[in-house]
C-alpha cells in the first residue's frame, strides 16, 4: 500500500494503468457467494418463520430442543474455555522453548484441520470407551467420558484446540522480550511478568482462537455423535436433533431449531466481538 | 533453578495434552485397521463399496475443488486489486459458511431443492435429483469448503500490492497475459495452500454429506459415510481401516503444508492476520 502511494507521487504525470477485470471478478464473486451461499442460506429463515412465529416458539421452546441447544452451546463454552487455557500452555511451549521433535509435534496441531470429523469421532470414542486405552484408567478414577457429556466436550477439545494455537502463535512471536526483560530487573517474578505484561497483551488473540473454537464447536457433528451418546434430553446435541427432524419429515421443526442455532450464535459473537473491541482498545492491540 | 523446573513441567503439560487428544486418536486409527491382520485390511479396503466410496469421495472433491479456486481467485482479485464500498462486509459473507454448523449446510439445499423445497416440484417433473443424490452431496460440499482458497488468497494478493500487475500493462500485455505471467506465479504457494485446505476438508466432510446423501451404499456413500455406517454395524475393524485411508491423506496433507509453509513462511502468518484485520476493521 505504501509503496503504490509513493509511486503515485513520484510520477504525478504519468497515468497509472488501470487494472481491469473488475466488473468480471467481483460480478463472479458476487453470483457464485449468492447462489451458493446467501439464497440457500436465506431459505432457512424464510422456511423457519413460514409457519409463523408462534410455530418458531413452540419448537424452540420444547423441553427436547431446549435441552439440546443448552447442551450445544455448554460443550462448547466448556472446550473453548479449557482449549483456550491449555492452547496457551501448547503455544507457549512450541514458541518459548526447545525440545526433541518440536517441529513434527507443531505441524501435528493442524490435525484437527485434517482429519476428517468421522474419523476422529470413532477414534476418540475408542479411546476413551470403558475398555479403551485411556478409557479404562480413567473409569476405575471414576469418570466416565464417552457416552456421556463429557465425551462430547473430548470430541470439541479436539476439534478446537488449533483455532487457539494457531492465532496465539503469531501474537507470542511478537512479544517484545525487553517488556519482560524490563520488569524482570524491577523485581517482578516469572508469574507477575506473566499476569501483568505477557497476558495483557495475549487476551485480544486469546478470544479470537476461544471464539473461532466455539463457533466451530457448537455446530460440530462428526466427530461428536460417535462419542455423545445422543440419549434425548441428555447427551443429544442440537445439529443431531436437527436430523432427527429430518428423517421425521418434521421440516418445519428441524428449520426452527437451526434458526435458533444461527440466531444464538450470532448474538454470542456479537458479543465476544464487543469483548474483543473493549480488549484491543484497553491494551492497544498493536 | 526453579524457571527450570517450571519450564519442565509446561513442556510435559503440553505434551501429555497433545498425546490424550491428538496423537493417541490417531496411533489408534492405524493399531485398529490392522487389528485383524493384513488380510483382513485388504480386504476391506478393497471391498467394492469401500471403492465405490472412494471413487465418489474423489468425484466430489475433483468438482468441488476447482470451481472453489476459481471463486478464490476471482474474489481475491476483486477484493486486493480494488477499493469499493462494502468490501469488508464482503469478506464476513465469504467467511459465513464456516459459521454454520455442517449439518444446518445439508439442510438448506434440502429446504432448496427437496421433495417440498422450493425447486423441488420443478425438479421432480423434471426428474432431476439433486438431494439425496450426487448433486447435493457436492453442493453442500461447495458450501462448507467455500471459504478456503479465497481466505489464504485475500492476504497473499494484499499484500503483493498491484505494483507488478501495473508494470505488466504498461508494457503493453492485456488483462489475462497479466493474470497468467505475473499474478498467477506470484500468489502459487498461497493457491496451493488454499488449495490443500480445500481438498482436505471436501474429501473429509461428514455433518454436510450425511444430510443430503440418503447413504445409498455403492451410489451416495462417501467414505466417510462408509466409516459410519461400518461402525455403526459394529464391523469396527474395516470402519477403522477405510478411516486409515483417511488419516493417511491427513497426514499427508499436513506434511505438504508443511513442505509449503517452510517455502513461503509468511503463509501460516497471514491466514491469521486477515481474520484479525477482518475483525478489526468491524469492531
Amino acid at each position: 500500500m505504501a509503496r503504490s502511494a509513493s509511486a503515485t507521487n513520484k510520477h504525478p504525470n504519468k497515468p497509472r494503468p488501470t487494472i481491469p477485470g473488475f466488473g468480471l471478478t467481483l460480478g463472479y464473486t458476487m453470483l457464485y457467494l449468492s447462489l451458493i451461499v446467501l439464497i440457500p442460506l436465506s431459505s432457512v429463515f424464510i422456511r423457519g418463520f413460514g409457519p409463523g412465529l408462534g410455530h418458531f416458539w413452540d419448537v424452540v421452546t420444547g423441553a427436547r430442543v431446549l435441552a439440546s441447544l443448552r447442551l450445544s452451546f455448554g460443550a462448547a463454552l466448556i472446550a473453548a474455555a479449557a482449549n483456550a487455557f491449555f492452547g496457551l500452555i501448547v503455544a507457549w511451549v512450541l514458541t518459548r522453548y526447545e525440545f526433541p521433535f518440536k517441529r513434527i509435534i507443531d505441524a501435528m496441531v493442524d490435525l484437527p484441520f485434517a482429519l476428517p470429523t468421522a474419523v476422529a469421532g470413532i477414534a476418540l470414542t475408542t479411546l476413551y470407551a470403558p475398555h479403551g486405552w485411556l478409557g479404562g484408567t480413567l473409569l476405575s478414577l471414576g469418570i466416565k467420558v464417552a457416552y456421556t457429556p463429557l465425551g462430547i466436550v473430548v470430541a470439541l477439545l479436539f476439534i478446537g484446540l488449533p483455532f487457539v494455537v494457531r492465532t496465539l502463535q503469531p501474537a507470542l512471536e511478537e512479544l517484545d522480550w525487553e517488556v519482560e526483560q524490563a520488569a524482570a530487573t524491577l523485581g517482578a517474578n516469572a508469574w507477575q511478568t506473566f499476569a501483568r505484561v505477557i497476558l495483557p497483551a495475549l487476551w485480544p488473540p486469546l478470544l479470537t482462537g476461544f471464539a473461532l473454537a466455539f463457533a466451530r464447536g457448537v455446530g460440530e457433528y462428526g466427530s461428536v455423535i460417535f462419542i455423545a451418546g445422543n440419549r434425548p434430553m441428555k447427551s443429544e446435541i442440537a445439529p443431531l436433533l436437527i436430523i432427527t427432524k429430518l428423517e421425521q419429515y418434521d421440516y418445519a421443526g428441524a428449520t426452527a431449531i437451526a434458526v435458533a442455532m444461527l440466531v444464538i450464535s450470532f448474538l454470542l459473537m456479537l458479543a465476544i466481538n464487543a469483548l474483543q473491541g473493549w480488549a484491543l482498545a484497553r491494551h492497544g492491540g498493536r | 533453578m526453579s524457571s527450570r523446573l517450571g519450564r519442565l513441567l509446561l513442556i510435559a503439560l503440553a505434551l501429555v495434552f497433545l498425546a490424550m487428544f491428538l496423537v493417541l486418536p490417531l496411533i489408534i486409527v492405524f493399531v485398529e485397521a490392522l487389528s485383524k491382520g493384513f488380510g483382513a485390511y485388504l480386504a476391506a479396503v478393497s471391498d467394492p463399496l469401500a471403492l465405490a466410496a472412494v471413487q465418489l469421495t474423489l468425484l466430489v472433491a475433483a468438482i468441488t475443488v476447482p470451481l472453489n479456486m476459481i471463486f478464490g481467485i476471482a474474489a481475491a482479485w476483486a477484493i486486493a486489486k480494488f477499493d469499493f464500498r462494502g468490501k469488508s462486509a464482503l469478506i464476513t459473507l465469504i467467511d459465513l459458511p464456516f459459521a454454520v454448523s455442517p449439518v444446518i449446510a445439508g439442510l438448506i439445499f434440502i429446504l432448496v431443492f427437496g421433495g417440498n423445497g422450493w425447486f423441488g416440484g420443478w425438479l421432480q417433473a423434471h426428474g432431476v435429483h439433486v438431494v439425496f443424490a450426487v448433486p447435493g452431496i457436492v453442493l453442500a460440499t461447495i458450501f462448507v469448503t467455500f471459504p478456503f482458497v479465497a481466505r489464504e488468497l485475500i492476504p497473499v494478493m494484499q499484500a503483493q500490492g498491484k505494483d507488478d500487475e501495473e508494470t505488466a500493462l504498461s508494457l503493453g500485455a492485456d488483462g489475462w497475459q497479466t493474470f497468467w505471467r505475473v499474478t498467477l506465479p506470484n500468489i502459487r504457494w498461497g493457491l496451493l495452500y488454499g488449495v490443500l485446505l480445500c481438498n482436505a476438508r471436501a474429501m473429509g466432510e461428514f455433518g454436510a454429506v450425511s444430510v443430503v446423501s440418503g447413504h445409498v451404499r455403492g451410489l451416495t456413500n462417501t467414505m466417510p459415510l462408509h466409516v459410519e455406517i461400518l461402525y455403526n454395524e459394529y464391523n469396527v475393524a474395516a470402519a477403522f481401516s477405510v478411516a486409515s485411508l483417511l488419516a493417511l491423506l491427513a497426514l499427508l496433507t499436513l506434511a505438504a503444508k508443511s513442505l509449503l509453509e517452510s517455502r513461503a513462511p509468511e503463509l501460516r502468518r497471514r491466514a491469521h492476520q486477515s481474520r484479525d484485520l477482518a475483525r478489526r476493521e468491524r469492531v
